[in-house]
């Protein structure tokens, strides 16, 4: 008796490759993309209901405006000292100069609002340089394991130890003064607890059956690193971003304040540098001090504010019950 | 007079997430020299019920009813008098001894520490003390200044055994005491409960998720579901004749290797417990129940007698739906 | 026990010997002239000084040989040559500064660990009581803020005196200058002078050690062992001390020791801000005078600072924690 052959309903899907989602499914990848919106969108919203992570996006908001709009709200020509918009020096505020003066009677507000973008920008590129080093060497480091593990974590924790300060003084001093050279030494002094932090998720995300699976399906080091380890490592980067922002800031500040920031541009530490080295201080010239600082304060408050914040939501430990 | 009465308890957590009713109005009841196993999955409000009895509950917690111990009303004492009662009128033994002892303190400092504080000896005598309670529990008394890392599950779990009868208190709350051992360790600690609770004729309240071990060790036997007690009873009754559908899955649920009952019979319960945020409508149990029938889903049973010092809450008890009405929900 | 020590010190030694590898290597590897970058922009760069710059620093020799004279100098404590300060050893000139920093930062760090540690306590204990919530964001704003600015405001307004404020310190300095006062009159003048540095050091990082520790007690809090000790009918206060904080106490004493870090980071702005005599200004100093031998001594000095730091904490960890004791 002949069996009547077996019509299949529909066309059997093809085999999901590594590559990428068969033409006309729904494949893996878009699945595990379509999961990572949803958890995006969960810890936005839980986010938005932490009262201190939403208090410093907000300041940050209006930093970054302040600094993106600068041309327009406090013209350029203000730090030019030979500019006629200069008054008498040393004054303090007044109606036409609500910060007051400085040394060379330029604007306290135009230095502070220009300020901001030195300073925001030092702080975004060298925290950019040192999360790419830092995310490189523990995902490395956290992948291998073995020897180049222990190899990069021996140079992380000698790094951790060196004081950074005294390192950046003696990298600037021998670098010269320039914005670059100040990214740079920022960046490269401020991998190592990146790279920790990285590592010990890597290692944690390496053990996760999922791996095991797609290793044992012939999955190459690139697909895992790519699609499975830095996806989960991921958001705890991007919160210990925020946070060695924060730090990069103060670095600027302190290396500006000390005489080793570029000499051409203004920034937060570079108006405090001079302010103070023009006797500011014991001559009570408060409004030149005052500001600058305050800036500072609320820039490196608010980017940690929202690091917390961040941290408390990916972190379950530190949640209330 | 009773060791233990709990009267219509109700334990409700506070959380970010809004109000969590872990225990919904529970009686219990302890005679001296008796053993109470209270059972349920996790989640069902058992361990809560052991942290309301003394207190141990996280401070904005609500918790409503009447306690009392030995006579006591435990919720309306002052606190000087409730740390008086801690340990001397009840003492505990947690589930894991893992991180239920100071880990940078010796075991034996850590009891003596109790029993100063209720002032029961004075430092030698304390010490003293506890080398007898080591050996009551099979502990060899250098063990005494070894730290908590030093020993082994089973070591620590005496321990805190030694430690629970420290200031001979009139009821032992068990806490799953056995849950984290290997079987073999298990077997021992629950012969030596057995052995202190006879010695000794200490009320217990056991509290577990595997009733098999209960049946060895309790008298009576209470079970929970959804922060409710369903059934309670006589052990052996409870257990070989249960009147909650719950009992009977939880009772089969445990197969003893060559009875022939279990061999044709793979049993376990389908699902999982109830969220306690989310309990169902009318009886708690009747999603997973295999013998629910009309009234189930609307019908919130009570706790009615269904036997001789025997009771249970489900509608299939004779009575439960003639009798005077349970309300729906 | 013995195992772990001999490790730990392997351990400092050998982070000690990549440091002075490093400093070696910091500024032999960079583009250009080494000389020319040592001199660049100070007045004494003319081809005579350029050469003999080149000789001293061995430049014109194989670069192995130049390590071996770098290590065997360094071994010895040979520092080199400070630049401008007329010829005097690195050495020389070091030592004269490290009595100051001592003084200011070594009581600074004690008093800002106690005071960090016990609000730390107190705030972990009381977790969203006012005082927590109260000091998380004193120590918030404490630490956003740059220390020296923190330090100018206080000697502005202490000092300086400005608006309601009244100028009762001096501005700086370690004593009043030609006064020539001795025995106790000596002490309470420098006393004096340190008290203006001394509270911006102890006020910028105590909230470092507040959180630290208060991180710490909260995660202790979790585990079981609190519950028992309640459960025994111990006092909050004692549960508390007795049982919280030992245990906390532990993993905060590591994390506290290596942040030792920046409050050489803070030592030096301070120093500056106030002009207290110590290797702090005297860093500042070196980089205004481009003294690079003097600046590459400090460093190694901070750095070997830190390691010993460090190996101190390891040790007293293993000192305190039964549990490293006994394996």
């Amino acid at each position: 008796m002949k069996t009547p052959p077996i019509e299949p309903t529909a066309a059997p899907p093809p085999p999901a490759t590594a590559e990428g989602p068969p033409p006309d499914r729904v494949g893996p990848r878009r699945i595990a993309w379509a999961r990572r919106w949803r958890s995006l969108v969960r810890v936005a919203r839980t986010y938005r209901r932490n009262p201190m992570g939403m208090a410093g996006l907000v300041i940050l908001l209006f930093f970054i405006a302040v600094a993106v709009l600068a041309p327009l709200i406090a013209s350029g020509e203000g730090l030019d000292p030979t500019c006629p918009c200069t008054g008498v020096p040393f004054q303090p505020p007044s109606r036409e100069f609500p910060f007051g003066t400085d040394n060379l009677g330029r604007s306290v507000l135009t230095l502070t609002i220009w300020g901001a973008r030195i300073s925001l920008l030092v702080g975004l590129m060298a925290t950019l340089i040192s999360m790419v080093i830092g995310s490189l060497i523990g995902i490395v480091a956290g992948y291998l394991g073995r020897w180049p593990e222990s190899l990069l974590m021996r140079l992380t924790d000698w790094f951790l130890v060196i004081p950074f300060l005294p390192l950046a003084i003696v990298l600037a001093s021998l670098l010269g003064r320039s914005l670059l050279i100040i990214i740079l030494v920022i960046g490269v002094t401020s991998w190592p607890s990146t790279a920790r932090i990285v590592r010990a998720q890597t290692l944690s995300v390496k053990e996760r059956p999922y791996v095991e699976r797609a290793r044992a399906l012939g999955a190459s080091g690139w697909h895992l690193v790519t699609r499975h380890i830095l996806p989960n490592v991921g958001p705890l980067i991007f919160a210990n971003t925020i946070l060695t922002v924060a730090i990069a800031i103060l670095s600027e500040t302190t290396l500006s304040f000390l005489g080793l920031g570029d000499p051409l541009s203004t920034s937060w530490g570079t108006i405090l540098e001079s302010a103070f080295g023009s006797g500011a201080a014991t001559a009570g010239n408060w409004w030149w001090l005052l500001p600058p600082g305050f800036a500072i304060v609320l820039v490196v408050l608010a980017f940690t504010m929202c690091g917390f914040a961040l941290d408390e939501i990916l972190n379950p430990r530190l949640r209330q019950r | 007079m009773s060791v233990l009465s709990v009267r219509d308890l109700r334990v409700t957590y506070r959380t970010q997430g809004g109000d969590v009713p872990a225990v919904r109005g529970v009686d219990l009841q302890i005679d001296r020299g008796e053993v109470l196993g209270l059972a349920g999955e996790s989640g069902c409000g058992k361990s809560t019920i052991a942290g309301a009895i003394l207190r141990l509950l996280p401070p904005r917690t609500s918790v409503e009813g009447t306690i009392l111990l030995d006579g006591e009303d435990i919720l309306g004492m002052k606190p000087g008098r409730l740390r008086a009662v801690r340990w001397a009128g009840a003492s505990i033994i947690f589930q894991g001894a893992m991180h239920a002892l100071n880990p940078v303190q010796r075991v034996g400092d850590q009891i003596v520490e109790t029993i100063l504080i209720h002032g029961q000896s004075d430092e030698r005598g304390a010490r003293a003390r506890v080398a007898e309670l080591f050996e009551q529990v099979g502990l060899p008394t250098r063990r005494i200044d070894d730290y908590p890392h030093e020993l082994s599950g089973g070591q620590k779990q005496r321990v805190m055994i030694a430690m629970a009868l420290a200031c001979s208190p009139s009821l032992i709350i068990a806490d799953e005491p056995t849950t984290a051992l290997d079987v073999m360790v298990e077997a021992q600690v629950l012969a030596l409960l057995k052995e202190l609770q006879r010695e000794f004729g200490l009320a217990m309240l056991f509290i577990t998720h595997d009733l098999s071990v209960l049946v060895e060790v309790s008298d009576r036997l209470a079970i929970m579901y959804a922060g409710r007690v369903v059934e309670d009873g006589p052990t052996e009754q409870v257990f070989f004749h249960p009147k909650h559908p719950y009992t009977t899955a939880l009772a089969a649920a445990f197969p003893d290797i060559g009875d022939e009952r279990f061999r044709h019979n793979p049993s376990g319960l389908g699902g999982d417990p109830p969220d306690p945020q989310a309990i169902p409508s009318g009886c708690p149990f009747h999603p997973r129940c295999p013998v629910a029938f009309e009234p189930c889903p609307t019908t919130d049973p009570e706790l009615r007698p269904a036997g001789e010092a025997r009771r249970a809450a489900c509608l299939l008890v004779e009575g439960a739906l003639t009798g005077p009405q349970a309300g729906s929900t | 026990m013995r195992g772990y020590l001999i490790g730990k010190v392997a351990q400092a030694l050998l982070t000690l010997a990549f440091v002075v590898v490093f400093n070696f290597f910091l500024f032999r590897v960079m583009p250009g002239d080494p000389a020319a970058l040592l001199l660049r922009g100070s007045a004494a760069f003319n081809p005579d000084t350029l050469e003999q710059v080149r000789v001293d620093l061995g430049l014109d020799r194989p670069l192995p040989a130049q390590f071996v004279t770098y290590l065997g100098d360094t071994l010895r404590l040979n520092l080199g040559d400070s630049f401008f300060a007329r010829g005097r050893s690195v050495n020389t000139v070091i030592a004269e500064r490290v009595w100051p920093t001592l003084l200011l930062v070594g009581t600074s760090t004690i008093a800002s660990a106690i005071i960090g540690l016990v609000i730390g306590i107190y705030g972990g204990w009381r977790r969203g009581s006012a005082f927590d919530v109260g000091s998380l964001g004193f120590t918030l704003f404490v630490y956003s803020m740059p220390e020296f600015w923190f330090g100018i405001l206080v000697l502005m307004a202490f000092a300086g005196g400005v608006g309601p404020f009244p100028a009762i310190f001096p501005t700086g300095g370690y004593e009043t200058p030609a006064a020539g006062l001795t025995g106790l009159s000596h002490w309470v003048d420098v006393l004096n002078h340190m008290v203006l540095p001394f509270f911006v050091l102890t006020v910028a990082y105590l909230g470092e050690y507040a959180i630290i520790m208060r991180n710490s007690l909260i995660d202790i809090m979790g585990d079981d062992f609190i519950t028992t000790a309640r459960a025994k009918g111990v006092r909050e206060q004692q549960v508390l001390w007795r049982h919280a904080v030992p245990n906390a106490l532990l993993p905060t004493m590591t994390l506290t020791i290596l942040s030792l870090g920046f409050v050489f980071g803070g030592a030096i702005t301070i120093e500056y801000v106030f002009s207290w005599p110590g290797l702090g200004w005297l860093t500042v100093q070196a980089i205004d005078a481009k003294d690079f031998p003097l600046l590459q001594g400090l460093f190694l000095l901070f750095s070997a600072a830190v390691i010993l730091a460090n190996l101190v904490a390891d040790l007293l960890y293993a000192y305190l924690d039964p549990r490293v004791r006994a394996g």
